[in-house]
């Protein structure tokens, strides 16, 4: 129980840390939002107006405390540069990029899983070749592989929508449609890190005593694969995979805005470039709690994966 | 284990190809006999960011505009000459002394949101811009108005403080329903298309308002989409894959689309301006500042940097203002000549030149580009430019409203009103950063705006032109074209010389 509370207590100071930090950032960046927001034909009335609106002439303390007094009553304050509530904005984004997400993660385990385990067991010429080619799609940025893919399947095979994004409420299959080609994009570059870490994880096993006893018993090579070695290589595997799935629910800023997906990234540019600080904190926090929590459900699957784990945490 | 995989992935490949029928190219368009005109369809087009605010009053971006200009009307409108003409007003008079102004309004008008318009409205409306309903004045060109007042059922009246050969532009701003407050998120006016939806970040719907009252004005197509799409490469596949039927595109992308899509472009009433701080050495000295002119070579520029597509200027004016544009291309001010620029510059005791710095915003692909070109064209003089690329925000905060730079380079967005635009320029404009401060030139603008008669007004402009041409104020590269790329069968399409995406006029034709 103290261990739930303690990873607990760490993701409220956390939070609290990077929410003076980012404010603390914003003080010092030049640019002045009311001005961005309207552009440089704004009436001075106008800009007046919004820089009331605003209330950024209160102290800098004050506005600290009252946003964080707010914040912690739910209320996350009203965006800038969109008029609305901010927890508004958030809850329209979040479906969209964690469909992103769900996608982006189906892909990258439909392909890296079966690609690593292979190159793991196989030498020949293909491992090889897939080897190679996974070193390729770490190399190409996922907005690039994005332009190829939009010209294969938007635009020569006319299969697929170039860009936007379909709810899932509206049409089911337009949803998937539209997430289709920015998830491939991204788990083309994912499921490659994968398969290498997978093959180095489980190369690393290869040697090790019970491979050999697994050996001896007289088990077949698929079955030492599979239920021995596989198993002992799922932690590293699940570390990288919990990596890149914070990283892909953190919205991928240039994919979102290469298939022109309303999700966090493209939030987070508009947020940044307008200067729109309750947005700016709000998503902070959210990337913060995704960070925490994802990176504690990692430690979660580690007992499960391994029960030695869970034993020495009991001790 | 493998045998699951294999099963999905095939799976998700069938379901998605499967499911493709509809996908991409679908026709917006409705059928029809070859080039004949239909009515109905749908038109997909971008915005290049988000609106900044639906209700009129609180918006002040071009972009946002551009878009809400098909939705919101004011008692007069412009036309794609830039005149101003009556639109929710029948006729118009002017008192002998220029002071009041006398408007009858329409009767068959009804919002969008079936109320009819009454004078009330009218009232209200401009009332609230005018600071006249007990609230804050919104809009500072209607601080010279003294009284608003209704005279009978379909009449009112503006009482202004001084004359003023501007007024009349100021009332294209809109007429909304009297104490309607939900302007910003579903906006309501009388144009003729009614708003449907914003998605933040995705779109924004118009529908054609069927119920116009203006039927030279009804629209012929059902409904415009506007996407809200930054990146040249998404618009571009867009557009190729049939997800958009007419778009905004950068030059360089022209050579991939003028194959499969109509190519035309439009000067837009923008003026690309390489400014130069007159508070700053050595810029205050004017042949240090004509030096610079005719160091410039600007077709040079116009064709490196947008592919030809751009108008050359020689003045703060786009020749789009006809009607006040002072021509000076038969003998322009400073053709490029290296010789004279650096025999200028030994003249002003720069004889070996000097280095000094240009701040450009750095999410203006073309003026970061044209900065490059100035660079190497300014170092044939001796002069080094050093570019310093800023964020926009921070060139809006320290250039723009701070004044703090040496030289910098922008694009401002030219008005239909020319005191607007020229008034950048007066001593005691907060945002003249320029730094001009010329007693001759302020007297030129103050005689123009109490000046009634409109041809000699159109003159007192064209001298103000010359002004800036003459003391080299700047350097006016070009007007950069607007390219659009539109589908073949998608016709209409109406350049303004303000921010207007006129809807009403596009149609398309049968194929």
């Amino acid at each position: 129980m103290s261990f739930y509370l303690k990873k607990l207590l760490s993701l409220v100071i956390t939070l609290f840390l990077i929410s003076i930090v980012t404010f603390g950032v914003f003080q010092i960046l030049p640019g002045d939002p009311a001005a961005i927001i309207l552009g440089p034909d704004a009436d001075p009335l106008q800009l007046e107006a919004l820089r009331q609106s605003m209330n950024q002439d209160a102290p800098l303390l004050t506005r600290y405390t009252d946003w964080l007094g707010n914040a912690l009553t739910g209320d996350l304050g009203e965006s800038f540069r969109f008029h609305m509530p901010v927890s508004d904005l958030l809850l329209s984004r979040i479906p969209v990029t964690t469909s992103l997400a769900l996608i982006t993660l189906i892909f990258t385990l439909l392909i890296g899983l079966p690609l690593g385990l292979f190159i793991a067991s196989h030498k020949g010429p293909l491992g090889k070749v897939i080897s190679a080619l996974s070193q390729l799609g770490i190399a190409i940025p996922s907005f690039w592989m994005g332009i190829l893919l939009v010209l294969l399947f938007a635009v020569t095979l006319g299969l697929l929508p170039s860009s936007g994004y379909v709810a899932f409420a509206d049409n089911p299959i337009g949803w998937l449609k539209s997430l289709l080609l920015p998830g491939l994009s991204i788990a083309l570059g994912t499921c490659a890190v994968l398969i290498r870490y997978l093959k180095t994880a489980m190369l690393d096993e290869l040697p090790k005593q019970y491979v050999q006893t697994a050996r001896g018993k007289g088990l077949s090579e698929k079955m030492v694969v599979r239920k021995h070695i596989f198993k002992n290589a799922l932690i590293p595997t699940v570390t990288i995979l919990g990596m890149l799935v914070i990283d892909i629910l953190g919205g991928s800023i240039i994919t979102e805005n290469v298939f022109n997906i309303p999700g966090l990234g493209n939030l987070i540019i508009t947020a940044i470039n307008s200067r729109d600080l309750p947005l700016i904190q709000a998503l902070v926090l959210y990337l913060g709690t995704i960070v925490v929590v994802f990176n504690f459900i990692v430690d979660m699957l580690y007992s499960v994966i391994d029960p030695r784990i869970r034993v020495k945490g009991d001790n | 284990m493998r045998k699951l995989f294999a099963l999905m992935m095939s799976c998700i490949i069938v379901f998605s190809v499967g499911c493709s029928s509809n996908a991409g190219g679908d026709q917006a368009a409705p059928n029809g006999t070859a080039n004949e005109p239909v009515s109905g369809g749908i038109v997909r087009t971008t915005m290049p960011s988000e609106p900044d605010n639906l209700d009129p009053y609180l918006s002040a971006a071009s972009d946002t505009d551009a878009v809400m200009n098909n939705v919101f009307e004011g008692l007069m409108r412009f036309d794609e000459n830039g005149e101003i003409l009556p639109q929710l007003a029948t006729s118009y008079t002017i008192s002998d002394d220029s002071l009041t102004y006398t408007f009858d309004i329409r009767t068959d008008v009804t919002f969008h949101n079936g109320d009819p318009m009454t004078i009330e409205d009218v009232l209200y409306s401009y009332k609230t811009l005018a600071g006249l309903n007990g609230m804050e004045i919104l809009s500072s060109k209607f601080k010279l108005v003294k009284a608003i007042e209704k005279v009978d059922e379909d009449t009112l009246t503006f009482t202004l403080s001084e004359p003023s050969s501007a007024f009349l532009s100021t009332l294209v701003e809109p007429v909304v329903p009297a104490d309607y407050m939900q302007q910003s998120s579903s906006p309501v006016g009388t144009g003729p298309f009614t708003f449907k939806s914003y998605v933040p970040g995705q779109k924004i719907v118009l529908d054609r308002n069927d119920t116009y009252y203006d039927t030279n004005r009804m629209a012929k197509i059902d409904q415009i989409e506007f996407r809200i799409m930054t990146d040249e490469n998404s618009i571009l596949m867009a557009l190729k894959s049939g997800d958009l039927d007419i778009a905004q595109v950068l030059s360089m992308s022209v050579p991939a689309l003028e194959k499969d899509f109509n190519i035309t472009s439009f000067p837009q009433n923008m003026v690309q301006i390489f400014a130069l701080n007159l508070d700053k050495k050595p810029f205050d000295d004017v042949r240090v500042r004509q030096a610079i002119n005719y160091a410039i070579d600007k077709d040079l520029i116009i064709e490196g940097v947008v592919g030809g597509y751009g108008t050359k200027l020689y003045t703060n004016a786009s020749p789009v203002m006809s009607f006040w544009y002072n021509d000076l291309s038969q003998n322009e001010p400073y053709p490029y000549n290296v010789e004279k620029a650096k025999a200028l510059l030994a003249e002003a005791g720069y004889k070996d030149g000097f280095e000094t710095t240009i701040k450009v915003p750095s999410n203006y692909q073309t003026h970061v580009d044209t900065a490059q070109v100035l660079a190497d064209m300014l170092s044939k003089v001796g002069i080094t430019l050093n570019i310093e690329l800023i964020e926009w925000g921070q060139w809006l905060e320290t250039v723009y409203t701070g004044g703090n730079y040496d030289t910098t380079l922008v694009g401002l967005s030219g008005k239909l009103e020319p005191h607007e635009v020229f008034l950048r320029y007066e001593s005691t404009y907060p945002k003249n950063f320029y730094h001009l401060r010329s007693p001759e030139y302020d007297a030129i603008l103050e005689q123009a705006i109490t000046e009634t008669d409109a041809p000699k007004r159109a003159a007192l402009y064209k001298q103000a032109q010359q002004f800036l041409a003459d003391e080299a104020v700047a350097v006016y590269i070009m007007d950069p074209h607007l390219i659009l790329a539109s589908k073949p069968n998608l016709k209409g399409y109406t350049p303004y010389p303000a921010p207007y995406f006129d809807a009403t006029k596009l149609f398309y034709v049968g194929e």
